[in-house]
């Protein structure tokens, strides 16, 4: 078979390859946004987040040679980001959504900044693990090339629903989330368990970043985010603040996003730019679908955006 | 120098003592050097008007707040307890008067995070078998697979219990944990934790505002006013016009308002073939119909959780309905705020720091929510002054007794009870309900309110007001209402008057047979 003859389903290897890789991304951010959101807080600074993370990966990677080395650094980058919106938002009065924008654009800004020296030089990448190594179709090989940073996202899925059901920590987190006052007398500290869930979040927000910068599309650009951080707000609340739901969702997110550029690839580029809109279009689908006057969402933090 | 002994938790009762306690808040001084001694394995009763600083003190005891000043002994030691957990580690445990399960967790999980000494990793097999063999011997029987937010305000105050006996207290405050229970569950519930302070296994202070049950179940009581130490006995030297006296500070006569002997007028509020859900989608009200007519009280007795929420939810427009017409002075009423205004509907649903009230906003705003968006309170049609307001919210709290330090006091910041007196001025202050719901409007208030909120009530419907009082406590309807229907499983199952009811027959109808 030649890699003209696969035609048509070539449209469709696109757009699941694409699931993948570009939902890896959602997914990381989605899954920060999920334990942020479980503790009572929204943080819509994560694409400042996402930014931060995607630039600092970048940067250590080149400088050090070693791209696991920007993935940590991505990290570390999205708790520090995550304490600072903490911080903000534990003081009284102060709206998480106004502080998430603030801390939104001031992420955007600072890896704007920053990142200025490292536009040209190229960094060492994620290796890929290759999955497709039976099929002797390349664009199958090239399809089932899938990023580290998926499986770990996969991996923190599970982990984190197990987290919420079965540890004590995951269900202190539920408990401030739900209803602070009850978690207080219960000796709980609701400062704290929120400051710590808002961390942790940021940092797999900023890990979502590395998976930018350093697999897919692979360089640092200032367009390299398309609103993922933002999205995955609407995701988490499409998924019901279930981790293993995030998982779905993020993957048809991320294959809504392929949809344009696979059909491109075989020559359709009528309403390209209509089917590049895709992921918001279903962000908007979702919003609407989700929102019922009759019945409050299952699952839903009932304390979400209170103060602490 | 005496060392003061290590931390274990406790196995058995303890003395606890607090000697010149003061907490204040801001300038204002909610407890004033209170001292208070619980021996071991007694049963304490903790009196007092509304506000007069009950659950402050006891909160200081808990870790919540703690006392700028005085101490806390326990077995004789002074002791730092600066959090709930603190306290735990001392065997102290605390049923709140305010809820404080978490909703969207469920019996068994409420009861596992409650323990602070929960692995880090929980085996959920292991707890499970744990919990069923607590349940077992737990004096009243709950599924542990239900969510907290299903339960109905009874079975969450059991829940509230089971918590403290799982988690082996042996020093229980509760504070008025009857006050959402019927009197039979109440004296089942005290009763078996008077078992457990007779067999030496338990020391309690109760809250609570009820004199039936500090002879009943307690032996000792010390009395608060004002957020001052008010008087302290021994419950067999004492009667009730003692405690009543240390409680309101000399002698006050009662006042009780006769029900006029009236005709029953027109219909003023029609139920016809209401039908309407729980929150999980299940049908909790099927089929009701009721008229009540103006100048007549029509009672609700039932078991809490067999719709009378759901049915005060619909009235008050917080939850559809999923089939039948409400009427009112034989107009369809669908709840908006211009209806309500037009027929005077007014409503004091249950929990109304949850249901009737934005915590964070003030009294006075509080107060205002019916009335703001009109003249006198608003000028040029839509701007709205705060001065008159104020005043008028002023007034309203003079003539309530609403204690408050200032109108302008968010209102979640006000005792249990005047929160309860805050809303039912705002109900009934004005004088323009034509239609009033009640939904158990004596929950948590002290005898003097109870007995001026029954004085308001029944003045109302002196007035030509019809009232719907829904309320879980028999007395309060066989002493208000004219007729009595008892609600089970979401219908209407029987209908008497007080003059001819039988309470065995009620009882028995309400127990679903
Ligand atoms: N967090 C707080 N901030 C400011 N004032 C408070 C706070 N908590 C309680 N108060 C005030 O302290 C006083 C005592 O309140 P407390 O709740 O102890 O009364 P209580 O005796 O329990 O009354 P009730 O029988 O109505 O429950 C009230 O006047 C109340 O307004
Ligand atoms: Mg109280």
């Amino acid at each position: 078979m030649t890699s003209e003859s696969i035609g048509w389903w070539g449209v469709v290897l696109g757009i699941l390859a694409g699931a993948v890789r570009g939902g890896t991304p959602f997914l990381l951010v989605s899954l920060g946004e999920c334990l942020t959101e479980k503790s009572g807080k929204i943080n819509l600074g994560l694409e400042g987040t996402l930014l931060m993370g995607a630039m600092s990966a970048y940067a250590v990677s080149y400088k050090t040679g070693s791209p696991w080395a920007g993935v940590a650094a991505a990290g570390a980058t999205g708790a520090l980001m995550g304490a600072l919106h903490a911080l903000l938002v534990s003081r009284p009065k102060v709206n998480d959504i106004a502080a998430g924008i603030a801390m939104l654009i001031f992420g955007t800004g600072c890896a704007f900044f920053l990142s200025k020296p490292y536009i040209q030089p190229s960094a060492p990448q994620l290796p890929a693990v290759a999955l497709g190594g039976w099929s002797q179709v390349a664009q199958v090989q090239a399809a089932l090339r899938i990023s580290p940073l998926f499986f770990l996202g996969v991996a923190v899925a599970f982990a984190l629903q197990w987290f919420f059901r079965a540890t004590r920590w995951g269900m202190h987190v539920r408990a401030v989330g739900d209803s602070p006052a009850a978690a207080r007398a219960m000796g709980i500290s609701v400062g704290r368990t929120r400051f710590l869930a808002i961390m942790a979040g940021s940092a797999l927000g900023g890990i979502g970043g590395a998976h930018l910068t350093l697999f897919y599309p692979g360089a640092w650009t200032e367009a390299i985010s398309s609103g993922q951080g933002l999205m995955a707000v609407a995701l988490v609340i499409f998924a019901r603040w279930n981790p293993v739901q995030c998982l779905w969702a993020s993957l048809l997110f991320g294959g809504a996003q392929a949809v344009g550029p696979s059909l491109q690839a075989v020559g359709i580029s009528t309403g390209y730019y209509l089917w590049n809109a895709s992921p918001y279009i279903l962000t908007l689908l979702v919003m609407v679908l989700t929102c019922s006057r009759k019945r409050t969402l299952v699952g839903a933090p009932g304390a979400l955006g209170s103060p602490s | 120098m005496m060392t003061i002994p290590p931390v274990v938790r406790p196995a058995k009762p303890f003395d606890l003592e607090l000697v010149k306690v003061t907490k204040r808040f801001g300038s204002f001084v909610a407890n004033d050097q209170i001292s208070l001694k619980v021996p071991a394995g007694t049963f304490h009763a903790l009196l007092g008007e509304n506000g007069a600083g009950k659950s402050t003190l006891v909160k200081c005891i808990m870790g919540f707040h703690q006392a700028e000043e005085g101490d806390i002994l326990v077995h004789g030691h002074s002791r730092e307890i600066n959090s709930p957990y603190d306290a735990y580690q001392f065997g102290i445990g605390m049923v709140y008067q305010h809820f404080t399960l978490v909703p969207a967790m469920t019996v068994a999980e409420n009861l596992v995070l409650s323990r602070p000494d929960t692995p880090g990793i929980i085996n959920w097999k292991d707890e499970m078998a744990r919990l069923r063999e607590f349940m077992q011997t737990a004096p009243f029987k709950m599924d542990l697979d239900t969510p907290a937010s299903e339960l109905a305000a009874g079975q969450k105050q059991k829940v509230e219990i089971l918590k403290q006996l799982y988690l082996d207290s042996k020093f229980l405050i509760l504070d008025e944990p009857t006050s959402v229970l019927t009197p039979s569950e109440a004296d089942e519930v005290l009763g078996l934790i008077r078992d457990k302070v007779k067999a030496g296994d338990l020391s309690v202070l109760l809250i609570t505002h009820k004199f039936r049950e500090v002879f009943g179940f307690c032996d000792e009581i010390t009395v608060l006013r004002r957020g001052q130490f008010a008087g302290h006995g021994l419950v067999k030297d004492l009667t009730a016009d003692d405690m009543a006296a240390m409680m309101m500070g000399g002698q006050r006569e009662t006042k009780i308002v006769p029900k006029a002997v009236r005709e029953r007028g027109p219909a003023g509020l029609e139920i016809k073939g209401l039908c309407a859900n729980k929150d999980n989608g299940v049908p909790a009200l099927t089929n009701l119909n009721l008229t009540v007519h103006e100048g007549e009280v029509v009672g609700i007795a039932g078991v809490s959780g067999n719709g009378q929420r759901e049915l005060v939810e619909v009235l008050a427009g917080q939850r559809p309905a999923t089939g039948g017409e409400l009427v009112v002075h034989g107009a369809s009423y669908h709840g908006t705020r211009a209806e309500t205004a037009e027929h005077g509907f007014f409503l004091l649903p249950e929990e109304p720091l949850r249901n009737a009230c934005v915590p964070q906003m003030s009294v006075a705003e509080n107060i205002a929510f019916r009335s703001f968006d009109r003249p006198p309170m608003t000028r040029a049609g839509c701007l709205v002054s705060r001065a008159a307001i104020r005043s008028f919210a002023q007034d309203l709290i003079t003539r309530f007794s609403v204690k408050t330090r200032s109108p302008e006091t968010p209102i979640g910041d006000l005792s249990g009870g005047n929160v309860q007196r805050a809303v039912l001025a705002r109900e009934l202050g004005p004088g323009t309900a034509r239609v009033l719901i009640a939904a158990n409007p004596c929950f948590g208030l002290d005898f003097a309110a109870v007995e001026s909120i029954h004085g308001q009530i029944t003045e109302a419907r002196n007035r030509g007001v019809a009232v719907l009082l829904v309320s879980e406590d028999l007395d309060e309807l066989l002493a208000l209402a004219d007729r009595l229907l008892v609600i089970s499983h979401g219908e209407f199952v029987y209908e008497t008057t007080p003059a001819q009811a039988d309470i065995k027959t009620i009882g028995h109808h309400m127990a679903g047979h």
